[in-house]
């Protein structure tokens, strides 16, 4: 856990209260004080401590180091802050990410709308180290800090014809310059088999590198499934919604025939446009091979079996 | 009577003598700028071009590719409004330029992406057609820079010459395919060269049509 004291900060480095929060949700983010605490300052690395990886190990091979912290919150696709690599990091650091509400409904019996706060509370927050590739083929390691999805998923006590679970990002043009152009169709959508959701894998995470969640990177909540391409990693989540058919997620909208559903990372599978046979890990200069499910094989791949993954890509 | 003076003013002015010198200087820069930030990247581990300084660096050349054929095509068009002969001499030294840079574009992608992997890469251009495009344009671009010699104007002929050389035209809209292709989803900068080459064709269309119909062109 790393709280930081007041001696210890900057002047430079504390985030204007007017850019991060107003006082009335500083104060009632100040209530939950005990979980606020927890995460730490509001990740941002000054450039002398190269912040630590702490955690589990989740599927990691033995050369796979955490990726910088630098490149993983600087090297975002986060399409609502513009469509550069940098763009998140530059253009997010003003989004208020509290208060914050994430709504849980559809086919569950006990629907229910939490703050942020109440969200998390229930769950102990764990440090995992996963690796992460993105359908560009460039991939990370990182260490994440979440909870089981699964959590949220008993808690809500999904309906008997509950299928999917369906995962919606925040709409707020104002804020998120990229949601004016039509990239995209907005907001965005990402889903799940709900098998696949209440795997053990699954992550709903609040931090990485044992701090807050920085914006570019999803905050306040993102989705973590290490075993398929990035995208499926849906940020700053605003609802979550159990359903009984396959939902449209928006890059399957976008591009039917370059992204599908299941998203499984799968060297034999190729994009259209690009071999997904390889992959740069950031940081490295040679290419690595990419493995079956990114080298989650072991734990995921019975949720396949007998399915044609070219087919359902 | 006063657009006249100014524009025989324009047409009057010779060639700098710094201008040789500083176009040559200028346009090694983007080449320099491209290997030395990529080197630094990888072996120093600075992120000058971001966190993935080869897809990054792969980009820049790309484009400056783009602009240097873009620059290319403003030669012709610059002489005819402006009346500046002098401009003639340095569209081959632009056009070497925009082969350079894509023989360094394509270095990138060839030692440092696919890592000479000989397979992928002949696969690459087998099953891609953005890639079977790029490669197009280069060889058709390793034609022009082959036969840009005078000598080689001596030996096709003139008019032989400049119909080969039109291929330049052809290398133009394969680029601007090839990185439209390239490009995950954000078409922005793609659609801007695209206009910037329209624009540059439509000029030369529309002096064919007025020379066709008889009528004078400056």
């Amino acid at each position: 856990m790393l709280i930081r004291r007041a001696a210890d900060l900057r002047s430079s480095e504390i985030t204007p209260e007017s850019r991060y929060i107003d006082r009335r949700e500083f104060l009632v983010a100040a209530g939950a004080a005990g979980v606020v605490a927890a995460f730490g300052p509001a990740g941002h690395a000054p450039a002398a401590q190269e912040p630590q990886a702490t955690g589990k190990p989740y599927g990691l091979q033995k050369d796979d180091k955490p990726t910088p912290w630098d490149d993983v919150t600087g090297h975002n696709n986060f399409y609502e802050f513009g469509s550069g690599k940098g763009d998140p990091k530059d253009n997010a650091q003003a989004f208020r990410t509290r208060p914050w509400t994430v709504t849980v409904d559809g086919l569950v019996n006990k629907p229910a709308q939490y703050q942020l706060e109440d969200f998390i509370t229930p769950s102990t927050l764990e440090d995992r180290i996963y690796r992460h590739r993105c359908v560009e083929a460039w991939s990370m390691v990182i260490p994440w800090r979440g909870f089981p999805l699964a959590d949220v998923l008993r808690r809500a006590d999904p309906a008997s014809k509950a299928r999917y679970v369906t995962f919606t990002t925040l709409y707020d043009p104002k804020q998120m310059p990229g949601q004016r152009t039509s990239m995209l169709p907005w907001p965005y959508v990402e889903g799940l088999r709900l098998d696949e959701a209440m795997h053990p894998l699954t992550l709903m995470t609040v931090g990485v590198y044992g701090r807050t969640l920085p914006n570019q990177n999803g905050a306040p909540l993102r989705l973590v499934v290490p075993w398929k391409y990035g995208f499926k990693g849906i940020k700053s989540i605003v609802r979550i919604q159990l359903t009984d058919s396959q939902p449209r997620n928006t890059w399957n909208i976008s591009a039917p025939s370059e992204y599908g559903f299941y998203s499984n990372v799968n060297p034999e599978v190729d994009h259209p446009r690009w071999s997904q046979a390889s992959e740069r890990r950031i940081g490295e200069f040679l290419r690595r091979k990419t493995l079956m499910f990114n080298g989650y094989a072991d734990q995921v791949a019975s949720l396949y079996a007998g399915m044609d993954l070219r087919t359902n890509y | 009577m006063r657009w006249r003076a100014f524009h025989d003013r324009v047409r009057a002015v010779r060639e700098p003598r710094w201008f040789s010198p500083v176009l040559l200087t200028a346009s090694c820069i983007p080449a320099l700028v491209a290997i030395a930030g990529m080197a630094s990247d990888i072996l120093a581990h600075t992120r000058y071009f971001g966190s993935d300084p080869v897809k990054e660096g792969e980009h820049f050349l790309g484009e400056w590719t783009l602009r240097f054929l873009a620059l290319t095509l403003c030669v012709t068009p610059l002489r005819q409004l402006l009346g500046w002969n002098w401009l003639a001499k340095h569209r081959r030294t632009l056009g070497l330029f925009a082969f350079a840079t894509l023989t360094f574009h394509w270095l990138t992608y060839a030692l440092l992406d696919v890592q000479l992997d000989w397979g992928d890469l002949l696969k690459d251009l087998m099953k891609r057609p953005y890639i079977m495009i790029g490669m197009a344009a280069l060889v058709l671009m390793l034609a022009l820079a082959l036969t840009s010699t005078r000598d080689s104007i001596r030996r096709l002929g003139g008019r032989r010459w400049n119909q080969l050389h039109a291929l330049i035209y052809v290398i133009c809209v394969l680029g601007v395919i090839h990185f439209w292709m390239a490009v995950k989803k954000d078409i922005s900068d793609p659609v801007m060269y695209a206009a910037i080459f329209t624009a540059l064709f439509a000029y030369r269309v529309w002096r064919w049509r007025v020379r066709r119909s008889g009528g004078h062109v400056a």
